[in-house]
């Protein structure tokens, strides 16, 4: 590998962008097809199909061996509200290998001896969103936990428009009810609305907070790796 | 600490910057119960430190030599593991699986 080839494939991951590597293992002949070159290339169906799914692996084409690695951004998860159940999500989280962040304004309850080692920005959504956290994309999960329509709402509706591949909203069937009416009457489609995962987490039987937090991060999961839960593409 | 796949192509142009010799090995396919998924990778410098895994830690120490060869002659190459393999008791894949590991420089 040419170290002009590692670097662009590092620079694009770290500019939050897809990217694949193909190499051909007869010879080790490397390019690098960046998201946005996808369509154009030569092999752009096979590379799309790849991206989707987000699986490397090896191809076959004109009687050469192939391997192509997929390299999806590093994915991050936003919480909004600084509650005990985000206190237990934001380390199990970070164990994942998810890049967390906690959004809240209100200062009691974001503070850093509630929330050691974890990115915590005291802030509105609209305030904290492109500003102390990065603009949401298709590799975020958002997780809205505060109960209050005027922190959580602003954070749902900027994640359904950045088409986060995860969507979550603590709340009872009748709080979901409203904010589902609130968010039609903002605009969002039925289907967009229905991509809120309410009442948040799998279906595990979870009371304590921790258990939440697994049930949150179940769901999480599947949505990342199953094609049921939706994968980024 | 755990290190991420972007820790691991990282620290492999860190290294190369800095002027060390390095290799990349890259799980490229797998067959039954292959504990890290294909595109996993380790990256290898030429004292022999490394970074992330190809496998539960069966295998590592015959890809960690494969790619102070690869360093060495700036050559590819795919090595293979499994039970078929009569190293495979030797370097351990025991859970039965079998994995295919692209190793190459960084030139």
């Amino acid at each position: 590998m040419q170290l002009d080839i590692l670097a662009l494939l590092n620079a694009e991951r770290a500019a939050r962008r897809a990217a694949i590597l193909i190499t051909d293992l007869d010879g080790g002949d490397q390019r690098v097809v960046r998201e946005a070159e996808i369509a154009a290339d030569p092999l752009g169906d096979m590379l799309a199909q790849r991206l989707a799914s987000g699986r490397s692996g090896l191809a076959e084409v004109e009687g050469r061996p192939l391997f192509l690695t997929v390299q999806a951004p590093p994915v991050r998860l936003v919480i909004v509200g600084a509650v005990h159940i985000s206190q237990a999500l934001s380390p199990m989280a970070s164990a994942l290998d998810l890049a967390v962040t906690v959004i809240d304004p209100r200062t009691a309850f974001a503070t850093p001896e509630r929330f050691p080692g974890i990115s915590l920005v005291p802030e509105w959504p609209d305030e904290a969103l492109g500003g102390a956290v990065p603009v949401l994309d298709r590799y975020c999960a958002v997780a809205a936990l505060t109960h209050d329509p005027k922190i959580d709402d602003p954070a749902l509706a900027a994640a359904l428009r950045a088409e986060c591949f995860y969507v979550g909203a603590l709340g009872s069937r009748k709080t979901h009810a409203a904010r589902v009416a609130r968010l039609g009457a903002a605009g969002f489609s039925p289907e967009a609305i229905a991509r809120i995962a309410a009442p948040i987490g799998l279906d595990i039987g979870a009371i304590s907070p921790p258990e939440i937090a697994v049930a949150i991060l179940g769901q999480i999961v599947a949505a990342l790796r199953t094609p049921r839960g939706g994968t980024p593409a | 600490m755990l290190s991420t796949e972007t820790d691991i192509l990282s620290a492999a142009e860190a290294w190369r910057r800095a002027g060390r010799g390095v290799a990349v090995a890259t799980v490229i396919e797998t067959w039954g119960s292959a504990p890290r998924p294909v595109g996993s990778h380790l990256v290898v410098d030429a004292d022999g430190n490394f970074l992330g895994s190809v496998s539960g830690g069966c295998v590592e120490g015959a890809v960690i030599t494969e790619a102070m060869d690869a360093i060495a002659d700036g050559r590819p190459r795919v090595i293979a593991f499994g039970v078929a393999d009569e190293t495979a008791w030797r370097v351990g894949l025991s859970c039965g699986g079998r994995i295919r590991v692209y190793v190459e420089p960084v030139t």
